[in-house]
C-alpha cells in the first residue's frame, strides 16, 4: 500500500524526520505514537504530499508519490487533520459534499445523483445524517470530527489518514470515533494510519504501532512489542506500569505520578 | 429538475429583478425627474427630445458603469475572502486598490491620459498587478504562500501607496489636483463610452473566469492544506485568482476611483442571506454589488441636489452602518 524508504524531511533545512523506513500493509491499522515534537504530524504531511521529502522515497500504491498528481492522490488517500475546520459557516452536508471535489471535472457544476447518494451513505454511516442541515460551527467537537470523517469517506479512499482524531473529545466520543474507524477498516477494507496521543487507545485499536522519537523511528511492531515499560520509560522519560487489559488482553499502560511515589517525598 | 439548481435559479431571478427595479428607479429620478410612464414613451418616440438624451446619454451609461464597477468590486471581494478565508478582506486590505490608485494618479499627473484615454485602465491594472506581484514575491518562501504574511505586507503596501498619492498631490499643480481629488473620492461619471464598454467586458470576463475556480474556492474554505488534500492545486489556483482579482480591481479603480466597502459588505451579506457556496455566491454577489452601487450612485446624485456627492461617501456610510448593525444583530 505505502512504502517509505530513507525518508528525510523538515522545514527550512531543519530536519524533523531523519531516515524513516517502513511499509504500510494493505488493510491494517497503523498507529503513530511519540512525544510532542517527535515528528508525527510531519510524517503525515510528507505522506499526503504537503511537504516534499529532502531525500528518500515514498511509494504509494506502487507509484512514486512525486509522480502522483494531487487530484489522483485525493481519490486514493483521505486526510483528516487536527485543524480541520471551516472558516465560513457551512452546513455539515456542504462540508461532506466537498469530499467529492476530486471527482468533479472543471466544467461540472452540480453534484451528480451518484455524488448525492455517496454523501448520504457516508453521513448515515457516521451517524451524522440528522445533523446535515446544521451549521458546522454549532456542532460539538465530537460531532464535527464525525462530519470530517464522513467527508473523508466520500473521497472513497483506500488509505485513511487521521491526525489525532480523538483530541479534546470526551471518552464516549473517543470510543465512537475509533469504533467507527475500526468499522471502516473491517467493513470497507480501508487501510488506516493515525496519530494518537493516548497509548491505551493506540494499543486497543491498532494492528501495529510505530513509535517516533526525535524524528527517528524508535520501534515498529504489534502493540505488545512496542508498548513495554522499558521502551516507554526510555522514550517518554516517564515512569509507567504496563498491565494487560482484562478484556482485550492488549497492553494497558498505567501512569505513575512522580510525586508521592515510594522513596519520593511529597 | 435538481432542487439546488431550482433554488439557485429562483435566487438569481429575484436578484436580477431587484437589479432591474433599481436601474429603472435610477433612470427616473434626478435633477429633472422623469415619470416611469414618460420613460416608455420617450424610448418609443426615439431620438430628439431632451428626456431621450438625459436617459441615454447621461443616466443609462452611469447605470451600466455602476453595474460593472459594483459587480467587479464585489467579485474581487469574494475571490480575496475565499482565498484568505477571512470575511474582512477585500481589495483595499491587500493594497491592490491602493496600487491601482497610485498608477492612475501618476498617469494623471504625468498627463499620459492626454495621448490615449485607454492608458487609464492600463495604468490602474499595472498598479494593481505590481502590488500583487510585490506581495507575492515578498512572501513567497519555499514555494508556499503564507496567508498571514501576505495580508500584513498588503496592508503596509496600501499605506505606502496612499502616502505616495499624498506626496504626488502635494507637489502637483492645482488643475491636476482637482482632477485627482474628484477621481479619488469615487464617481461614476464617465463621459468616455469606450471606457464603459471595456469595463463591462472585463467585469463579465472576470465573472466567467472566476466560475472556473468555484469548486476550488469552496475547498479553500476548509484551509489551504485541506484544499490540497482534496486535490486542488493551491499554488496555481492562487496565482490565477490573484491575477483575476487585480484585473477587476484595476479596471474598477481606474474608471470610478476609490469606492470602498462594496467588496467587503456585499459578499458578507450574500453569505449571510443566500449561501457560502461559491457556485451561487459568485453570481449573487456580482448582481447584488451592481444593484447596490447603482442605488448608492442614485442617492449621491439626488440627496443634496444640485450638488453631487462622491459615491464613495455614500457606500462608506451605508455600507459601514449596515455592516455594524447586522454584525451585532447576529450575535
Amino acid at each position: 500500500m505505502l512504502e517509505v524508504k530513507n525518508l528525510v524531511c523538515g522545514y527550512n533545512n531543519k530536519f524533523v524526520l531523519k531516515d524513516i523506513n517502513f511499509e504500510l500493509k494493505n488493510k491494517e491499522i497503523l498507529g503513530i505514537i511519540g512525544p510532542n515534537g517527535s515528528g508525527k504530524t510531519t510524517l503525515l504531511r510528507a505522506i499526503s504530499k504537503i511537504i516534499k521529502p529532502q531525500t528518500g522515497q515514498i511509494i504509494f500504491e506502487g507509484k512514486s508519490l512525486k509522480k502522483t498528481g494531487l487530484n489522483e492522490l485525493a481519490k486514493k488517500m483521505a486526510v483528516v487533520t487536527q485543524f480541520s475546520e471551516s472558516y465560513f459557516n457551512m452546513t455539515a452536508e456542504e462540508i461532506v459534499q466537498l469530499g467529492r471535489t476530486p471527482y468533479h471535472s472543471k466544467l461540472q457544476f452540480l453534484e451528480t445523483k451518484q455524488d448525492e447518494e455517496i454523501v448520504e451513505q457516508a453521513m448515515l454511516l457516521t451517524e451524522t445524517f440528522n445533523l446535515r442541515n446544521r451549521p458546522i460551527l454549532e456542532l460539538s467537537g465530537g460531532e464535527r470530527q464525525l462530519v470530517f470523517i464522513a467527508r473523508a469517506i466520500v473521497q472513497q479512499p483506500k488509505l485513511l489518514v487521521l491526525d489525532e482524531p480523538t483530541a479534546h473529545l470526551d471518552i464516549a466520543h473517543q470510543i465512537r470515533i475509533l469504533d467507527l474507524t475500526k468499522k471502516l477498516n473491517t467493513n470497507l477494507g480501508l487501510t488506516v494510519m493515525m496519530v494518537l496521543h493516548d497509548l491505551n487507545l493506540a494499543s486497543e485499536y491498532c494492528d501495529r504501532i510505530m513509535l517516533l522519537n526525535n524524528g527517528n523511528m524508535h520501534k515498529i511492531g504489534i502493540p505488545s512489542d512496542v508498548l513495554t515499560y522499558q521502551i516507554i520509560e526510555e522514550v517518554y522519560k516517564t515512569v509507567v506500569v504496563v498491565e494487560k487489559n482484562p478484556i482485550s488482553k492488549k497492553p494497558y499502560i498505567i501512569l505513575v505520578s512522580n510525586v508521592g511515589r515510594i522513596g519520593n517525598p511529597v | 429538475m435538481n432542487k439546488k439548481l431550482f433554488r439557485w435559479s429562483i435566487q438569481i431571478l429575484i436578484l436580477a429583478g431587484v437589479l432591474f427595479a433599481v436601474s429603472i428607479f435610477s433612470l427616473c429620478v434626478g435633477s429633472s425627474g422623469i415619470p416611469l410612464k414618460k420613460i416608455f414613451w420617450t424610448i418609443f418616440e426615439g431620438r430628439g427630445s431632451t428626456e431621450y438624451s438625459i436617459i441615454f446619454d447621461i443616466r443609462l451609461p452611469r447605470i451600466i458603469l455602476g453595474f460593472a464597477v459594483g459587480g467587479s468590486l464585489s467579485l474581487a471581494g469574494v475571490i480575496l475572502q475565499g482565498l484568505f478565508r477571512n470575511p474582512l478582506v477585500e481589495p483595499y486590505t491587500l493594497g491592490i486598490s491602493g496600487g491601482a490608485a497610485l498608477g492612475v494618479c501618476l498617469n494623471i499627473v504625468l498627463g499620459i491620459y492626454h495621448t490615449s484615454i485607454l492608458s487609464l485602465p492600463v495604468s490602474g491594472f499595472a498598479g494593481a498587478i505590481l502590488v500583487v506581484l510585490l506581495v507575492y514575491f515578498l512572501t513567497l518562501k519555499k514555494g508556499i504562500l503564507k496567508i498571514q504574511g501576505l495580508l500584513l505586507t498588503g496592508v503596509m503596501l496600501s499605506f505606502i501607496s496612499s502616502s505616495l498619492i499624498m506626496f504626488i498631490m502635494a507637489v502637483s499643480q492645482t488643475e491636476d489636483l482637482h482632477g485627482i481629488i474628484f477621481w479619488i473620492m469615487g464617481s461614476l461619471e464617465e463621459p468616455n463610452m469606450l471606457l464603459i464598454k471595456i469595463t463591462v467586458f472585463l467585469s463579465v470576463f472576470g465573472l466567467f473566469g472566476t466560475y472556473l475556480f468555484c469548486h476550488d474556492l469552496n475547498a479553500f474554505a476548509l484551509g489551504e492544506e485541506e484544499a490540497s488534500h482534496l486535490g486542488v492545486d493551491t499554488e496555481k489556483t492562487k496565482k490565477a485568482l490573484f491575477i483575476l482579482s487585480s484585473l477587476l480591481t484595476g479596471i474598477a479603480v481606474s474608471v470610478a476611483g476609490v469606492i470602498g466597502f462594496v467588496g467587503l459588505v456585499i459578499p458578507h451579506f450574500v453569505r449571510m442571506f443566500i449561501a457560502s457556496d461559491h457556485r451561487i455566491l459568485i453570481i449573487a454577489s456580482f448582481l447584488t454589488g451592481g444593484a447596490f452601487l447603482i442605488l448608492c450612485d442614485t442617492l449621491a446624485r439626488t440627496v443634496i441636489a444640485p450638488i453631487e456627492l462622491p459615491v464613495g461617501v455614500i457606500t462608506g456610510i451605508i455600507g459601514g452602518m449596515m455592516f455594524i448593525y447586522f454584525l451585532n444583530k447576529r450575535k
